[in-house]
C-alpha cells in the first residue's frame, strides 16, 4: 500500500503544479484582452482622467506579475475578489451556483454511470447482435444531437405534451430533496443522454478486447457460463480504461453544461460564467475558470488512483 | 496402464475449417483418433500441424473464426459432441473434460486468487460446497507437491512462480475429477529443471485418478515420458500412430524419421587460438536494474571465429550480460574490452565503428522486425548507416546479403515481414545484423521460437556464416541440445553469476559443477524410461525448488 500512497502524493503534487500553470494562463489570457477592466466598466465615453482614477482605485496601475501573485495569494485563501458588476464577493456568488452545478452533475452521474456500464456489459455479451446495433445507434444518436436540441425535445414530450416533469428547473435552498430531484429531472436526463454513449462504448470495447485473452478462453473451457465470463473474468480486468472515460465524462458534466443550464433556466455556474463574460466581470471569469481546471485535475487524479487500485499486482505486491 | 479398456473418445474424420480472407479454409483434414479410458495419447507435430485445434475439438470447442466441418464425428463416452447443443457441451467442460493451457501465467485470471479459480467449476456444477472444494484443492496442491499447499491457493497468480502455476492449473483441471484432460504444451514455457517437476507431477496425478489425457507437444523427448501412444501430425494430416516404444524405436514415415534425426547437426568444435587477444572480453562485470543487483563478477572471453554459448534458466542474467556488452545497460562495476581496448560503458558514448562491431539477433523475429517496412529497407538501413552505401551500390549489397542467408533476392527484395514464415523472418533478422559487417553477433534465444527442423536450418546457416566471415557468436540459450550442436565454449550462469565455464567437450563430460549437472540431467531424453530413472536417482520426493534462490 505504501507504493500507492507515494504514487497518489506524486500525482497530487503534479496536479498542484498543473493548476499553477493554468492560473498563469487564465490570468494572462484576461490581461491579453483588448482594453482593461476600467475601460470595460466605464465604457467608450470615459475620459483619460476617469480611467486613470479607476485604475488606481482597482490597483490596475501596478505591474501584471504583482497583481497575479496578489490574486493567486487571495485565491488560495478562498478570496477571489469582488464582482465588478454586483460588488458582491466572488466566492459568495460562486459557491451557491457551484453547489447547484455539482448537484445536477451528481444526479446525472448517479443515473448515467450505472446505466452505461450495465449497457456496456450487455452489448459485450450480445455483441454483433441486433440488440448491440440498436443500443449503439440509439446512444450514438443521442451523443450526436446538440444538448439544447435534446433538452427541447424532452421538454416537448415529457413536459409540454404530457406534463410529467417541470420544464423549468429553478431550485432554491428551501426545497426538499425530492422536489429538487423532480425539478431537475429533465436537465439531468438530457446530460445522461449526452454522456452514456461514450462510457458504454468504452466498457464494451475494453471487455471485448479481453475476450481473446487466454484466461477468458480458460474460463470458457472450464464451463463458466457466458455472462459470468464477462462479469467475473473480464470486467475486473477492464476497469482501467473505463474509469478514465467515466472521470472525463464527470468532468464534462460539471464544466460543459452551460447550454443545458440555459435551456432549463437552471442557476448553475455555467450560466454565471456566460453572464460574467458578456458583462466583462473578469474576477468572476477567472474564478470560474480556476474552479473548472481544479475539477478536471481532481477527477483525473481520482481516475488514476482508481485504475491503480483495480490492478491486483499493485494491490497485492509479491 | 489402465485395466478398463473401454473407448472414451472416438473421433472420426475430423475436419476443421478456419475463416480467413472471406473463405473457409480446411486446416484439419479428416483425423481419426481413438482414446481409451486411462490412456495418455501424445499428439506431436510442428506449429501449424493442428495439434491444439484437435485438442480443443475433443471438448467440442473451436476458437473464434473456426468451425467443425461436415461429416466429422466426435464421440465422447457415447455422446456425439458435434450435434450436442452448446449448453450441454458447456456442462461437460471443466466437469468431464478439462483443459491445461500452455502458459499458466496467462491462463489464470490476474484478478482472482488461485483457489477461487480452482473452485469455480465445482461450485458451478454443484459438485462440492465452497469449503469442501477448497479443502480438496489443498489436497491436490499437496499431491502435486506445491510448497505450502494450505496457503498457496490464497495467493494471486502474479505472486506464484511459473512452474508452480502450471501445477496449480493441473490441480484446477482435476477439480471435478474429469475423465479426460487436454494438456496443451504444459511445459513448453518452463525451464528444464522446473519442467521435470511439472512432468512428474502431471504423470503421477493422471496415474492416480486413472484419467485419460491428450498430451500436445512439439517435444519428442517429453512426449516419450508421458504418453502410452503417440500420434504424429503434419499440416492437419495424420502421419502415423503407434505405441510409444515402437514409435521411438522404429518410426515408419520419413517425416517422423526427420523429426527424430533433427538433432544430428553438430559443428566441429574449434579450440581457442593461441597467442591472440580475445575479440570480446567481459571482465568482472556487475550490473543492476535500479537497486536490484542482477550480475555479480561476470567474466568470460570470446575469440574470433568461435561460438560461446551462455546457458542458464530464466532470470540467470544471460540477456543482461548481453545488454552490458552492447552498452544498453552500463555495468556498475567492471568493463568490457574489445580487442584489448575498453569499450565505453554506455552505447551513446561509443563510436560508429565500435557500434557496428557488435550486433544482435533476437528471439522473436516477429516483434523484432517492423512489419510495415520492406525487407530491402530493413537490411538496407544498417548497410547505409554504417557503410555509407546508396543507390545501386546499396541494392547490390542488399542482394548480396540476401544471397548469403539463402533467400532469393529477386523474390524477397520487395516483400514485407508478415508475408514470410517464422524461419524466413529469423533469416532476415540475421541479414540485418550482417548488414553492419560486424565481427561479433549476440544471438539471444534465436531458435527457441522455431520448430525443430527450421531451427536446425538456422543453426546450419549461422555455422556457415561463421566459417565464411570468421564471426564470433555469443549464443544465449536455455536449450542444451542447441548448445551441443553449435557451441565451442560454454558459460553456465545461475543467479547472475558464472558457475562454470570451459570448452564444450570438457563441459559435457563429468565431473560437472553441481548446477551444471542438474541442468544437463534435466534435459529430457528420447528414452521412455528416462524420467522414471532420473526421479529414482534423485529420490522421488526431491522436489527441490531449484529456481527459487
Amino acid at each position: 500500500m505504501g507504493d500507492i500512497l507515494s504514487i497518489v502524493s506524486k500525482r497530487l503534487g503534479l496536479g498542484v503544479v498543473t493548476l499553477l500553470v493554468i492560473s498563469i494562463i487564465i490570468f494572462g489570457a484576461v490581461e491579453l484582452l483588448p482594453g482593461d477592466i476600467a475601460q470595460a466598466v466605464l465604457g467608450q465615453g470615459a475620459t483619460e482622467e476617469n480611467l486613470a482614477a479607476m485604475r488606481e482605485q482597482l490597483g490596475l496601475d501596478r505591474a501584471a506579475p504583482i497583481r497575479y501573485f496578489e490574486w493567486l495569494g487571495n485565491a488560495v485563501t478562498g478570496d477571489f475578489g469582488r464582482s465588478l458588476v454586483s460588488q458582491q464577493p466572488v466566492s459568495e456568488a460562486i459557491s451557491t451556483r457551484f453547489a447547484n452545478t455539482l448537484f445536477l452533475a451528481l444526479y446525472a452521474a448517479f443515473i448515467a454511470v450505472p446505466v452505461a456500464i450495465f449497457l456496456g456489459v450487455l452489448v459485450a455479451l450480445y455483441r454483433n447482435t441486433v440488440f448491440d446495433r440498436v443500443a449503439n445507434v440509439v446512444t450514438l444518436t443521442s451523443i450526436s444531437s446538440p444538448e439544447f436540441f435534446l433538452g427541447y425535445i424532452l421538454i416537448l414530450f415529457l413536459s409540454v405534451q404530457t406534463g410529467y416533469f417541470p420544464a423549468i428547473a429553478k431550485i432554491d435552498d428551501g426545497m426538499s430533496l425530492i422536489d429538487k430531484l423532480d425539478r431537475t429531472f429533465l436537465p439531468a436526463l438530457t446530460m445522461v443522454l449526452v454522456v452514456v454513449a461514450h462510457m458504454m462504448r468504452m466498457t464494451r470495447a475494453s471487455i471485448i478486447n479481453l475476450l481473446a485473452s487466454p484466461y477468458v478462453e480458460m474460463a470458457r473451457l472450464k464451463g463458466v457460463p457466458a455472462w459470468k465470463v464477462i462479469v467475473k473474468h473480464t470486467l475486473p480486468n477492464a476497469w482501467a480504461p473505463v474509469i478514465n472515460v467515466v472521470a472525463l465524462n464527470l468532468a464534462y458534466l460539471i464544466t460543459g453544461v452551460v447550454l443545458v443550464e440555459v435551456v432549463f433556466v437552471y442557476p448553475g455556474i455555467g450560466q454565471l460564467l456566460v453572464d460574467a463574460v458578456t458583462k466583462r466581470d473578469f474576477p468572476v471569469v477567472q474564478a470560474c475558470c480556476l474552479i473548472f481546471a481544479a475539477t478536471f485535475i481532481l477527477l483525473n487524479l481520482a481516475a488514476d488512483v482508481g485504475s491503480i487500485l483495480t490492478n491486483p499486482r499493485l494491490r497485492h505486491p509479491k | 496402464m489402465s485395466q478398463d479398456k473401454t473407448i472414451l473418445l472416438n473421433i472420426k474424420n475430423l475436419i476443421i475449417e478456419g475463416y480467413s480472407d472471406e473463405h473457409w479454409i480446411e486446416i484439419v483434414h479428416g483425423i481419426d483418433l481413438t482414446l481409451h479410458r486411462g490412456e495418455v495419447m501424445g499428439l506431436i507435430g510442428e506449429s501449424g500441424a493442428g495439434k491444439s485445434t484437435i485438442g480443443l475439438a475433443a471438448m467440442g470447442f473451436t476458437k473464434d473464426g473456426c468451425r467443425i466441418g461436415e461429416g466429422s464425428s466426435i464421440e465422447f463416452d457415447g455422446m456425439e459432441l458435434t450435434t450436442t447443443p452448446q449448453a450441454d457441451l458447456q456442462s461437460l467442460r471443466g466437469a468431464r473434460i478439462a483443459y491445461v493451457a500452455q502458459s499458466a501465467a496467462a491462463s489464470f485470471n490476474p484478478a482472482h486468487k488461485l483457489i477461487d479459480q480452482h473452485t469455480e467449476a465445482p461450485l458451478q456444477y454443484r459438485i462440492q460446497k465452497r469449503l469442501e472444494s477448497q479443502e480438496d484443492a489443498m489436497e491436490l496442491y499437496e499431491r502435486l507437491r506445491l510448497p505450502n499447499p494450505r496457503e498457496i491457493g490464497f495467493r494471486y497468480p502474479h505472486q506464484v512462480s511459473g512452474g508452480q502455476l502450471q501445477r496449480a492449473m493441473t490441480a484446477m483441471a482435476m477439480a471435478c475429477r474429469p475423465d479426460l484432460i487436454i494438456f496443451d504444451e504444459p511445459t513448453t514455457a518452463l525451464d528444464v529443471t522446473t519442467q521435470i517437476e511439472v512432468l512428474s507431477a502431471i504423470r503421477d496425478i493422471v496415474d492416480q485418478f486413472n484419467t485419460a489425457a491428450l498430451y500436445i507437444t512439439h517435444d519428442l523427448a517429453v512426449v516419450a515420458q508421458m504418453a502410452d501412444v503417440i500420434k504424429v501430425l503434419l499440416k492437419g494430416d495424420e502421419v502415423e500412430e503407434a505405441d510409444t516404444k515402437s514409435m521411438l524405436e522404429n518410426p515408419q514415415d520419413d517425416y517422423t524419421k526427420s523429426l527424430w534425426a533433427v538433432r544430428d547437426f553438430k559443428k566441429e568444435q574449434v579450440p581457442r587460438p593461441a597467442d591472440t587477444i580475445p575479440l570480446i572480453s567481459v571482465k568482472n562485470v556487475d550490473a543492476a536494474y535500479g537497486d536490484t543487483p542482477v550480475l555479480e563478477d561476470v567474466s568470460f572471453d570470446i575469440f574470433s571465429g568461435m561460438t560461446v554459448a551462455v546457458v542458464g534458466e530464466s532470470g540467470s542474467g544471460k540477456s543482461t550480460t548481453a545488454r552490458c556488452i552492447t552498452g544498453l545497460l552500463p555495468p556498475t562495476k567492471g568493463e568490457v574490452l574489445f580487442q584489448g581496448t575498453p569499450l565505453p560503458p554506455d552505447y551513446r558514448d561509443r563510436t560508429k565503428d565500435q557500434l557496428r562491431q557488435a550486433q544482435m539477433i533476437y528471439q522473436m523475429a516477429d516483434t523484432a522486425l517492423n512489419p510495415k517496412v520492406k525487407i530491402s529497407e530493413i537490411i538496407g538501413r544498417p548497410a547505409a548507416f554504417y557503410s555509407g552505401l546508396h543507390g545501386p551500390e546499396l541494392k547490390n549489397r542488399v542482394d548480396e546479403i540476401l544471397d548469403l542467408i539463402e533467400l532469393d533476392p529477386s523474390k524477397y527484395y520487395n516483400r514485407y515481414p508478415p508475408e514470410l514464415s517464422g524461419g524466413q523472418k529469423q533469416r532476415i533478422g540475421i541479414a540485418r545484423s550482417l548488414a553492419a559487417e560486424p565481427t561479433f553477433i549476440i544471438c539471444d534465444e534465436v531458435t527457441s521460437a522455431l520448430d525443430q527442423l527450421v531451427a536446425e536450418g538456422i543453426l546450419r546457416l549461422l555455422d556457415k556464416l561463421q566459417k565464411e566471415m570468421n564471426l564470433a557468436y555469443m549464443f544465449i540459450t536455455h536449450d542444451l541440445a542447441t548448445v551441443r550442436s553449435i557451441a565451442d565454449e560454454v558459460v553456465v550462469m545461475q543467479y547472475g553469476k558464472v558457475v562454470e565455464q570451459g570448452p564444450k567437450d570438457v563441459m559435457f563430460t563429468p565431473p560437472h559443477h553441481a548446477y551444471t549437472d542438474l541442468l544437463l540431467s534435466s534435459v529430457p531424453e528420447m528414452d521412455p524410461d528416462w524420467l522414471s530413472t532420473l526421479l529414482e536417482e534423485r529420490g522421488v520426493d526431491s522436489n527441490t525448488e531449484t529456481h527459487n534462490p
